[in-house]
């Protein structure tokens, strides 16, 4: 990912929303890629998913420096419909079992 | 162009001539190259039955339209298993359809609200969202043409035949960044 300005300092939060357990056999992935802006992944990351500014900080920062973050997890359709949802708003996405 | 300002449920910009042509040019680019992906689409009786629609069951050949429309899975490891391959095929011929109809969509708003000789610009917030999509997909697909890499300088050498295209793509990055904050703003 890339800044095209330089952010303002956000303290992340420790609580991830990497929750993951027996009833929710799908992850979705979110993978680094050097095109995406770091504000905009944040920004999408909050209007998909609904997470704070804190957590979709936390996710992008990730994805940034760990090059992917699981970002949501459920069935399989919730996780599908996900994807779907990420790759149109351009954001390089890809769904697996949790293992 | 200036900062993008939001005001209440709308939010501006001005354009000059040269911008809006450069912006429309690439957005009518990417559109073109996303209805020849849906003309591509497999033709059978069945789907023209039910109404349900199927795409190609493979990623484009072509690496930017491969980036716009990516893999449910990730294939590209050096042994794909069978499952994941089946899996993406399937989930490929029955997503693509959505999402070439959402990205012709957002381009479409682009193109409907960007004036074509430049000027104002003013968007309600859906539409301001449909611009960040359309302006991330000309990126992805300028940044995937000359291989944009995280740590990209500012400018190439001026012999790099990719020199012009940098700066566009930087201006596009600005536009983008812009936006976001306008929309991010409290």
């Amino acid at each position: 990912m890339t800044a095209a300005v330089d952010m303002e300092q956000t303290q992340a939060s420790p609580a991830g929303a990497e929750v993951v357990s027996e009833d929710r056999p799908w992850q979705t992935v979110v993978w680094n890629d050097p095109v995406n802006l770091m504000s905009y992944v944040t920004y999408v990351f909050q209007k998909l998913f609904g997470y704070s500014r804190d957590q979709a900080t936390k996710l992008m920062l990730d994805v940034h420096h760990e090059g992917k973050a699981i970002v949501s997890s459920g069935s399989k359709d919730k996780v599908e419909a996900d994807v779907a949802r990420l790759h149109a708003a351009g954001l390089w996405a890809t769904m697996e079992h949790t293992s | 162009m200036k900062p993008w300002k939001r005001k209440g449920e709308k939010v501006l910009a001005d354009i000059d001539q040269q911008e809006a042509a450069v912006l429309r040019g690439l957005v009518s680019q990417i559109d073109d190259m996303l209805r020849a992906r849906v003309e591509d689409a497999p033709q059978d009786e069945l789907a023209e039955l039910t109404g349900i629609r199927t795409g190609p069951s493979t990623s484009p050949d072509d690496p930017i339209l491969s980036r716009l429309l990516p893999d449910f899975h990730r294939l590209d490891d050096d042994n794909p298993s069978k499952a994941d391959l089946d899996s993406a095929a399937m989930l490929r011929s029955l997503h693509e359809p959505t999402l070439l109809d959402l990205k012709t969509g957002v381009a479409g708003v682009v193109l409907d609200t960007c004036p074509m000789y430049g000027g104002g610009i003013r968007l309600t917030l859906e539409q301001a969202d449909a611009w960040l999509s359309a302006l991330n997909d000309v990126r992805l697909a300028l940044g995937t043409a000359i291989e944009v890499t995280e740590d990209m300088p500012d400018e190439l050498p001026e012999d790099d035949p990719r020199s012009p295209h940098l700066a566009v793509y930087h201006w596009l990055t600005w536009v983008q960044e812009s936006l976001v904050q306008a929309l991010s703003a409290p």
